[in-house]
């Protein structure tokens, strides 16, 4: 292998140059503006993170797994886990070659930035070039994986279902451009490594097309403009990679390590939130996921749409998608890079000005009696009363002394607070709940709504008292011998609440209790993809007939299981699902009461 | 005075020439459920905060229509939903109190 042009250069290089430097030059700007937007104890955070081995070995095999193998699309449909990983890992492979390629024939040249990507054009055959041919075998090869990947990706345009996905997101201006370029690199890479292969050598792709192509083209005139064009579309690309989805490429490279430091979304625009909008790499799996998306109206507030118009700076839609949305919390499970879009939403809310704020720090807290166990029912509890006498019926069953914090009357957890947005009354309440809690020397809290339980979990600090929602609880009871169940005929199948799966990770206690007492079906979307009731008091804006559809989407689903009765583990689900089900709804508390003794 | 075995209290009429009521026309555009309210008062028996502070949402629509202060009753609102979930006609009560704290002055 020779270098075949003196001066290493030819102006074909420049559209490429121009779009790389560029690209290079806007993601060291916007790195160091996301890094300064960062308070001072995250960017530690974030920093330490980077020098400990242990994370700093997290972050690399998250990079490979996610930005080059695509593992969770993978899992998700093997045939879009292979479109996105062949393009994303090929690509990566051809860069990795040419620079190996470089280092191998030409090492006088491995400064020049172009040379690997365009190292056919400058190269040519000599006698010793065998011992490049499985360097070019491997180009060929990972060329045409990249290109398998292209094709399917212009068949997921038109069918998208045969990916599993029902509907994707519209492409906006920018991101079509991006996406005709990316489609346009690889042929014209196929095309102008074909017309310099019998000077440069090439493999089992390159080397027949090229004698195809020479039996009818005369001369050479063809493969220098042919050069061009791939640089111009690589040119392309590289300019409205910026602005456009593609952005995700370099972006996830930086939430990864930022995820991995635990840090978390603190503000509505900056830091780590900038990132994740940069992130989202508007595939759409969000559309599918959203429960909303069962009215075609909806189909605009999902978070695609959201992480879309934050970027736009579009105030007007950025606030109704934000107060739309349930937080379910199901685009958050299911997306493939983690953009946390109940989160983002949380922040778009906190940032509005009220004119009449909340202030509970001077109201008189009732007294709670000292006991080992305390149960607070919560506000929907109270609104769906069957379940706060089931709980305290089968804890005096099993003879747990219990005391009922809010029997008559309590104050809410926070969290309805917390998620409208409102963060400091939300700590008012907390600190209030906090004193009552702690007053009365408990070392158990049981909870019977998962809205409470998340809250409870993740926004109080309670030092010596323990946190748990009674289906765990339950089930340590019955685990111990202090609670007998019998198994009735009926067949139930288990709603997931959002909060108390999704959002804290509990799906296997309440079903254990419910096929410990009845038989169980499972529903076609169950656990992490279970549908959410349209009860949440996560969305603020959706009327009582858009949250009706979701509801009736979310009883279909539960139908299809062909089970008597519905057991769910949350008054809040209760009460919406049995509005409108043609079936008995039950909570899993009345549940147990019923087959205990 | 002579013991009548009765008092005169003050007029409550309302004039409502002069009432303001900006706040209730605002919230008739942002959130027009408002206008189907029957005043059951479901809201006012399920609220958390009324113990509190004698919240009820019964109340304060009423009090916007008349352009009276709303401030001390939403002051304890906890946002809980409780109002919304039982409300016959559907009214999205939890969004009426935001917008109403957001549009207030």
């Amino acid at each position: 292998m020779i270098d075949r042009i003196p001066s290493g250069f030819n102006p074909f290089v420049i559209p490429f140059l121009v779009g790389m430097g560029f690209v290079f030059a806007y993601c060291i700007y916007a790195l160091v503006k996301i890094l300064l937007q960062l308070s001072f104890e995250d960017r530690k955070k974030f920093f330490l993170s980077l020098v400990n081995p242990k994370t700093a070995a997290k972050n690399i095999r998250d990079m490979f797994c996610d930005c080059l193998f695509h593992v969770k699309l993978w899992k998700r449909n093997p045939l879009l886990g292979y479109m996105h990983s062949s393009i994303a890992f090929g690509w990566f492979m051809l860069i990795v070659l040419g620079h190996i390629e470089v280092i191998l024939f030409v090492p006088t040249r491995i400064n020049l930035f172009y040379y690997p990507i365009f190292f056919n054009f400058f190269v040519a055959e000599a006698d010793q070039t065998m011992k490049g041919s499985l360097l070019f075998f491997m180009m060929d090869f990972f060329l045409l994986v990249v290109l398998s990947g292209i094709a399917l990706a212009m068949v997921k345009r038109v069918r998208s279902r045969l990916f599993g996905m029902r509907r994707t997101a519209r492409p906006s201006l920018v991101n079509t451009i991006g996406l005709y370029a990316l489609w346009a690199i690889f042929p014209l890479r196929l095309l102008a490594e074909t017309f310099t292969a019998h000077i440069s050598g090439g493999s089992f792709l390159t080397g027949p097309a090229n004698w195809i192509f020479r039996q009818f083209l005369g001369n050479d005139l063809h493969y220098l403009p042919t050069w061009w064009a791939y640089s111009i579309v690589l040119g392309i690309f590289m300019c409205v990679l910026p602005f456009s989805r593609y952005m995700h490429i370099p972006a996830e490279m930086l939430l990864i390590p930022m995820r991995n430091a635990g840090l978390k979304i603190r503000n509505a625009r900056k830091g780590l939130t900038r990132v994740q909008v940069f992130t989202c790499p508007n595939c759409g799996v969000c559309i599918d996921a959203c429960p909303m998306s069962v009215s075609k109206e909806n189909i605009k507030d999902c978070t695609v749409y959201l992480t879309r118009q934050i970027r736009r700076g579009n105030e007007k839609r950025i606030a109704e998608i934000s107060d739309k949305c349930l937080l379910c919390g199901k685009c958050e499970a299911l997306c493939q890079v983690g953009v946390q879009g109940p989160e983002i939403r949380i922040q778009q809310r906190a940032i509005r000005d009220y004119s009449i704020r909340q202030d509970f720090s001077d109201i008189a807290v009732n007294e709670v009696r000292k006991s080992h166990v305390v149960y607070f029912s919560g506000c929907m509890s109270q609104l769906v009363p069957s379940v706060g006498r089931s709980v305290e019926s089968v804890l005096k069953k099993a003879g747990v002394e219990v005391e009922w914090m809010d029997r008559d009357g309590g104050l809410c957890c926070g969290r309805p607070m917390l998620t409208a947005g409102k963060t400091e009354e939300a700590r008012s309440l907390v600190a209030k709940n906090t004193e009552m809690i702690l007053s009365s020397g408990a070392d158990t809290l049981v909870v019977s709504c998962p809205i409470c339980y998340r809250m409870f979990v993740e926004n109080y600090a309670l030092p010596g008292v323990r946190v748990v929602h009674y289906s765990v609880y339950f089930d340590e009871l019955v685990k111990a011998g202090r609670l007998h169940l019998t198994k009735s005929d009926l067949c139930y199948v288990y709603h997931d609440p959002c909060e108390l799966g999704r959002g804290c990770g509990i799906y296997d206690e309440p079903r254990r209790l419910v096929g410990q007492s009845a038989a169980i079906a499972e529903s076609d979307r169950c656990r992490k993809e279970s549908i959410c009731c349209g009860g949440s008091l996560g969305s603020l804006s959706l009327t009582f007939r858009q949250r009706e559809k979701i509801t009736r989407a979310a009883l279909e689903n539960l139908y299809a299981s062909k089970a008597d009765a519905i057991a769910t583990a949350c008054p809040l689900c209760k009460a919406t699902l049995s509005r409108f089900s043609d079936r008995p709804v039950r909570d899993i508390a009345e549940i147990i009461d019923l087959q205990s003794r | 005075m002579a013991d009548f075995g009765f008092k005169l209290s003050k007029s409550s009429t309302l004039d409502l020439d002069r009432t303001d009521t900006r706040v209730y026309d605002i919230l008739c555009k942002t959130d027009p459920d408002i206008r189907t309210c029957m005043a059951c008062g479901s809201c006012s028996a399920s609220c958390t905060a009324a113990p509190f502070c004698g919240m009820s949402m019964r109340k304060v629509i009423l009090a916007l229509q008349r352009g009276q202060d709303v401030r001390p009753m939403l002051g304890k609102c906890m946002l809980c939903g409780k109002c919304t979930m039982v409300c016959p006609r559907g009214i999205n009560t939890r969004h009426l109190i935001l917008s109403i704290c957001k549009y207030y002055d």
